[in-house]
């Protein structure tokens, strides 16, 4: 089985957001950049399964600028055995990422492909979905646990209502949830040996995909900031404030 | 054109974010039709025939649809949305999983999770965990758009009588299987649409320390939440997270308990309309959301709160 595992690049998620004053973005210049965190969550699990002996590859792929490229080498270094780096300037939309995507499956033919739930940038919510309809593979979403059977999946979904089991074959997509597993560190030997493993850099011009962009973003603001609070002194204090002055219960 | 809203439901009634999205829906077009997918779901079909904003129902039976598979809807409004300029469905983990599967067979980028129809092609949506807002245009022939329920009052659920159309069902796809769904009952309100949350963080130390928490939520008729980290230390189950990949809820009265306040936490709370944090660290960034903030130890703190309801003549419920 192979795996194929799609990372992107984005903010730290630890990282104060800033919108910028012109109101065309946020503030990306010298801010620190990561992999999306459930991204790190499909590496590891793609790695998992290949330790327990069922895969053979996992190969890791970026769609994105030359710097996302970084996002392949980390995964690289925690287990990736090769990476690929769809490079194109700009941002993309999730449904162009898709089909960028749809190019590398067609290409690479592997069994699974992985990647995060959603990205902490845009919070779209969408590239896994719209890759297993372009390739009419089932889809098992918001996984937080992956049970590999020969060629089907048992997947346990995160739902508002509590959890969901499907079981779906494979060729198949799983997006994955913070929850899925405890992604590891890379070791300092380890990231030395991802420098050697290779990956393949291809522009996305050559795919013959049209990425062109179908949303215009008019303006990006800040949200209204709330006023501020106050401190109580003690909860007799708080519970008068609530009954008296809010009139919430 | 007609907008046309996907209806979630059980298979006997609605959920009642439909209710949000049927709003949402009406506030780009007024001419609304709604497609209900399910098994032998004809009393939530009436439901949604009874709401006023509704003006037709499509209703699609099959043995197939009993799970709600998107594999198996999708297909269904991709047919039916040659008709329909935008299809309207809720940002949660219903709508998530299945628009984006609808917009690919469509070639139209989605618009996810927004919370305000400025114009028919034009919305407002939260980015970054709800620390920016963007205004996004669409320019696509056929608009995907979620919406996020607790950005939109429910519509009025009487009075209506649009017209029921059957629908034929399409094909089964053979490669997902449903195998079972665990629900976690209760009686207490819903997370998403309560008046009043009380939610605990890494600072109750322990799931059995959570009474404290349930106790009072008893007492004030309110859900229980949590933070990520609550959730994944296991203290509580996954269907009580609020965050950016939880469940964002906007109740009336908010109690942080035990919570730091993380930016991913603060996006599935920070626009409840009183907050109020109870946190022994003076400096925990939940503070500067909080309405009334009490600097205290949780322990003492809770049951001290309990003493004080317990001793209201009344409390709004």
């Amino acid at each position: 089985m192979k795996i194929l595992v799609a990372v992107k690049r984005v903010i730290d998620y630890n990282v104060q957001i800033r919108v910028k004053e012109d109101g065309t973005g946020v503030v990306t210049d010298n801010v620190k950049m990561s992999t999306n965190p459930p991204d790190d969550n499909a590496i590891e699990e793609a790695v998992k399964i290949k330790e327990a002996g069922k895969a053979t590859e996992v190969v890791a792929v970026t769609v994105g600028e030359e710097k996302a490229q970084e996002t392949v080498r980390k995964a690289l270094a925690v287990g990736a055995d090769r990476g690929i780096h769809v490079k194109v300037d700009g941002i993309l939309e999730p449904l162009a990422v898709s089909k960028i995507l749809q190019k590398i499956v067609d290409k690479e033919k592997p069994d699974l492909v992985f990647m995060g739930k959603q990205a902490i940038d845009d919070d779209c919510n969408q590239t896994g979905q719209m890759l297993s309809a372009l390739l009419n593979w089932p889809q098992a979403t918001f996984a937080s646990k992956i049970d590999v059977k020969d060629n089907k999946l048992e997947v346990t979904r995160e739902i508002d209502e509590g959890l969901e089991t499907i079981e779906i074959n494979v060729p198949a997509i799983v997006t994955c949830d913070l929850r899925l597993n405890e992604p590891r560190y890379a070791s300092l030997p380890n990231i030395m040996k991802a420098k050697k493993k290779p990956i393949e850099e291809i522009a996305a011009s050559d795919l013959g995909v049209d990425v062109s962009p179908r949303l215009e973003q008019l303006k990006v603001e800040e949200p209204p900031k709330r006023k501020a609070g106050i401190k109580v002194a003690n909860v007799a204090e708080l519970v008068q404030k609530l009954k008296n002055e809010a009139k919430v219960i | 054109m007609a907008v046309l809203l996907i209806a979630e439901h059980n298979n006997k009634e609605l959920r009642p974010f439909t209710l949000n999205a049927a709003t949402a829906a009406s506030q780009i077009d007024s001419d609304v039709h709604a497609v209900i997918i399910g098994q032998n779901s004809a009393d939530a079909a009436k439901q949604l025939s009874e709401l006023p904003v509704v003006k037709k129902v499509l209703s699609v039976e099959g043995a197939h649809y009993e799970n709600f598979t998107a594999e198996n809807f999708a297909p269904v409004i991709v047919k039916l949305a040659e008709n329909y300029s935008h299809i309207i469905c809720s940002a949660n983990t219903f709508g998530k999983n299945l628009m984006p599967r609808i917009a690919a067979h469509l070639d139209t980028s989605q618009v996810s999770d927004i919370i305000k129809v400025i114009s028919p092609d034009t919305f407002l949506r939260p980015i970054y965990a709800g620390n920016a807002f963007a205004t996004i245009k669409s320019n696509d022939v056929k608009k995907c758009v979620t919406i996020r329920p607790t950005s939109f009052d429910p519509c009025e659920s009487a009075g209506g009588s649009a017209p029921i159309e059957k629908v034929d069902a399409s094909e089964e796809f053979s490669n997902t299987k449903f195998i079972k769904r665990e629900e976690i009952k209760s009686d207490r309100p819903e997370l998403g649409t309560a008046r009043i949350v009380v939610s605990g963080g890494r600072g109750m130390q322990s799931g059995d320390n959570f009474k404290l928490i349930t106790e009072i939520a008893d007492k004030l008729g309110a859900a229980i939440g949590a933070s990520r980290a609550a959730v994944d230390a296991g203290y509580i189950s996954n269907d009580h997270q609020v965050g950016q990949t939880g469940k964002v809820v906007v109740p009336d009265l908010y109690i942080a308990i035990g919570i730091s306040g993380a930016i991913q936490h603060l996006a599935g709370m920070k626009e409840s309309k009183v907050i109020v944090a109870i946190n022994k660290d003076g400096e925990a960034p939940i503070f500067s959301v909080a309405d009334y903030g009490l600097e205290a130890d949780l322990f003492e703190a809770l049951p001290q709160f309990m003493e004080e309801l317990n001793k209201l003549n009344t409390i709004q419920k």
